[in-house]
């Protein structure tokens, strides 16, 4: 019947029209305003609402930024130029501060010729942990990674080169040691690579030190942790904290889940106890109670103290997310471990562990994150973190006395841009990492 | 492991100590530095600058310390130390003496085991109010708002001060001085307590100075002073009586500037006694005869630290008030170098 008009019919179509245009109503911006933000009346008014709570922040903080004073030497002068420039009572953000103590805000009081160092060891840094965070690159890298702690800490601390050196040298000799004798015994290989380097450090160290330091005097400027501050000091403790929390971590969480009475004893323990206090209460430890302990005069270097301590807290919640993920494997991967007659470290590293990490990846990300910005609790011990103790060092100085939130701004951008990084990193991993099983 | 790698880095950082002992002057001798606690800052008594030289009225006395015992005012580590930090940090050892504004009161000289060796400011506790809340004295606060620094012996001192007076107040908990400001201007409370030299300093700095008026009434007595362990009567000497060198050299007109000149020997054998042109009393604490001249020359006598950090010329502009000299009816009165 198709393309033979009956007699009958006083029209037929023969072409198909064009599709119309939707109506505005129903297409591009109107669509998407009527979808979902007018969708009902429940919806129209709480819109409104929001666009008023909107309205309210934008009205109070915009002047307050757009008047901002970039170029002036104290508050009293950013007050003077704000009520030049946008009349008496203006209210306007002081920015000149941060113009003029930026570095202490990312430094402390690192002496200033010695920025350079620092700077290095934080490009160095993405350098050491490129090869981690993403597997294209080269495995090569890797041994960089290995070396960059030490090389950080020469590079911060400075001082002679060589126990820095003489560190390397000993676990170079663990490795050793546990290469030679990993073929006859891996439990007598395991205890050389702990005995080997622990011996060379407590009784050859020295001496060979002390030749070395004579012959080739090879040192740079110390620096005392006393003069590490601002974000400088952030990324230390959590960089380091993060860096050694993780293994730890990792290792009590299967500790807990050990058959091992002792070992599963004091695993919970730990894991227990560390999640029963508070952080300010370790730190507090770490600054205070040690030096009791400790003979008078032993200067057990502050940042060492808190960042063991941070290290401790964040493996005991790192634990507990890591048992989270063993836990959500099913039991057949285990048993399947065992049917492939895989021992105990192999059946971890090879099938269980990679599908645990896995699993339990934004979970550590969060942790990390929080101990991030945990620490800068560190305030309570004297510390120089950026988002208390430094801004207040600065109002002590009278030219900024008064300077109140714009510090925290700052602050709070650049701890947003480290954690935001972190967080986008760890999608990107989830991603790569998902395999749809389903 | 890696505490061995710290361990490491700071030996070769020179950073190992010596052993603590009850001489602390031979210990800071071998050291090299004067480790003093001070503030994390205070305007106008501890501040660091850009480049993290301290300087203020604290500091000050801190360099006349390092300068009697090194002949040098540069030879200080500034340890800043919190409200809560400072006391174990002396009793530890970490620093040799503790200049940061710390009231002496009876249990920090007997209970917290400090010997304090000296006021080096006569303070006090002061109120703030907005101008237009017109009140204009602290018996007028009935029922007021309080913001008050928590931890602090203001907090005790304001509770003991209403209950005498029979009247009630609420307080606002703040956790620190930048803190209790914000409050305050934003109208979270009537009244603003704290040191009043605290609050000088708060009100110059703020934006209408003339808006707010300080109460007339002192309501605590807060004699601020350096402090020493127990136990070490030498080194207690040695603070001491630098303190006192400083005041005595206001008293008896010696100046930064011309105490090069008066050391050389005066007509005025008590002035000859403090710079140690005769008799020889700067062996008997241990350090050299010459010690206050180094001292006063640090940063001047007591006078010209106090008009240089917080004096009526700086912008914190306290008037020198229970802090003149005995002679000026003041409350300093250095005892006698004999």
């Amino acid at each position: 019947m198709i393309g033979k008009p009956s007699p009958t019919a006083p029209f037929v179509r023969k072409h198909m029209l064009p599709a119309e245009v939707p109506p505005a109503r129903a297409s591009g911006a109107p669509k998407w305003l009527r979808e979902n933000l007018f969708s009902s009346w429940a919806n129209t008014a709480l819109t409104l609402f929001g666009l008023f709570i909107l309205y309210l922040l934008v009205s109070h903080f915009a002047p307050w930024f757009l008047h901002g004073v970039w170029q002036a030497d104290s508050l009293a002068q950013c007050r003077q130029i704000i009520a030049e420039r946008w009349g008496e009572g203006a209210s306007g953000a002081c920015w000149a501060v941060i113009r003029a103590r930026w570095t202490q805000f990312l430094f402390g009081f690192y002496p200033s010729q010695l920025y350079w160092r620092p700077v290095l060891a934080f490009v160095l840094m993405f350098v050491a942990i490129a090869p981690v965070l993403f597997t294209q690159l080269p495995r090569k890298m890797l041994w960089f990674t290995l070396a960059y702690p030490l090389v950080a800490i020469w590079l911060l601390w400075g001082g002679s080169i060589w126990p820095v050196a003489m560190i390397a040298v000993g676990f170079a000799l663990g490795a050793l040691a546990y290469r030679l004798l990993a073929l006859r015994s891996s439990l007598l290989a395991s205890l050389a690579a702990i005995a080997v380097p622990l011996l060379f450090w407590s009784f050859l160290t020295g001496p060979i030190d002390s030749v070395l330091t004579s012959v080739v005097p090879l040192a740079i400027q110390p620096v005392p942790s006393r003069e590490f501050g601002g974000f400088l000091l952030a990324i230390v403790l959590g960089l380091g904290g993060i860096a050694m929390s993780l293994p730890l971590g990792i290792v009590l969480a299967l500790g807990r889940q050990s058959d091992m009475f002792l070992i599963k004893t004091f695993s919970v323990m730990f894991i227990e106890f560390i999640r029963g206090v508070p952080l300010i209460a370790l730190l507090f430890v770490a600054s205070l109670l040690l030096n009791y302990f400790l003979p008078p005069g032993t200067n057990f270097d502050i940042i060492l103290r808190v960042m063991i301590l941070v290290t401790l807290f964040s493996a005991a919640y790192i634990a507990e997310v890591i048992r989270g993920g063993l836990a959500a494997l099913p039991r057949g991967q285990y048993e399947a471990a065992d049917a492939l007659g895989l021992d105990y470290w192999k059946a971890q590293r090879l099938i269980i562990l990679p599908q645990a990490l896995k699993i339990s990846i934004p979970g550590i990300v969060s942790t990390f994150i929080g101990m991030f910005k945990d620490t800068t609790l560190v305030t309570f011990v004297g510390l120089f973190e950026p988002l208390k103790s430094i801004p207040d060092t600065i109002r002590a100085d009278f030219a900024w006395k008064g300077v109140y939130w714009e510090p925290f701004v700052f602050v709070g951008a650049i701890f947003f841009l480290f954690n935001f990084g972190m967080s986008r990193y760890s999608m990107y991993l989830e991603r790569k990492l998902k395999r749809d099983y389903r | 492991m890696k505490k061995t790698v710290f361990f490491g880095a700071l030996a070769a950082a020179g950073l190992t100590a010596g052993i603590a002992s009850a001489a602390t002057l031979d210990d800071v001798k071998a050291r090299g530095v004067l480790n003093c606690g001070v503030n994390t800052g205070l305007v106008g008594f501890a501040a660091p600058d850009a480049n993290g030289n301290w300087s203020g009225f604290d500091v000050a006395l801190c360099k006349a310390v390092a300068a009697a015992v090194f002949g040098d005012p540069s030879k200080v580590k500034y340890v800043p130390t919190t409200g809560q930090t400072r006391f174990t940090a002396l009793a530890s050892g970490e620093v040799d003496v503790l200049v940061r504004n710390t009231t002496w009161t009876f249990s920090r000289d007997t209970d917290l085991k400090m010997d304090f060796a000296g006021v080096n400011y006569y303070d006090g506790q002061g109120f703030m109010v907005h101008k237009d809340s017109g009140i204009t004295s602290a018996k007028e606060l009935d029922g007021a708002s309080v913001c008050i620094q928590t931890g602090t012996t203001t907090e005790l001192n304001l509770a003991d001060y209403f209950k005498a007076n029979g009247m009630s107040y609420q307080p606002i908990a703040i956790d620190s001085n930048a803190e209790g400001e914000q409050q305050y201007i934003a109208g979270a409370c009537d009244a603003y307590t704290t040191d009043a030299s605290g609050l000088a300093a708060t009100r110059a700095a703020f934006a209408d100075p003339d808006n707010h008026i300080i109460l007339p009434e002192i309501i605590s007595k807060e004699p601020l002073g350096p402090a020493v362990r127990h136990g070490d009567s030498q080194w207690l000497d040695i603070v001491k009586w630098t303190l006192y060198a400083l005041i005595a050299a206001e008293e008896y007109g010696v100046t930064s500037a011309n105490v090069e000149e008066l050391a050389k020997g005066t007509e005025n054998p008590e002035v000859n006694r403090l710079l140690g042109v005769e008799g020889g009393l700067g062996a008997m604490t241990g350090l050299p005869n010459d010690w206050a001249v180094h001292a006063i020359k640090a940063g001047g006598n007591y006078g010209e630290i106090f008009a240089a950090t917080i004096g009526e010329s700086t912008p914190i502009g306290l008037a020198r008030g229970l802090n003149a000299q005995w002679t000026q009816g003041g409350l300093l009165y250095a005892m006698p170098f004999r």
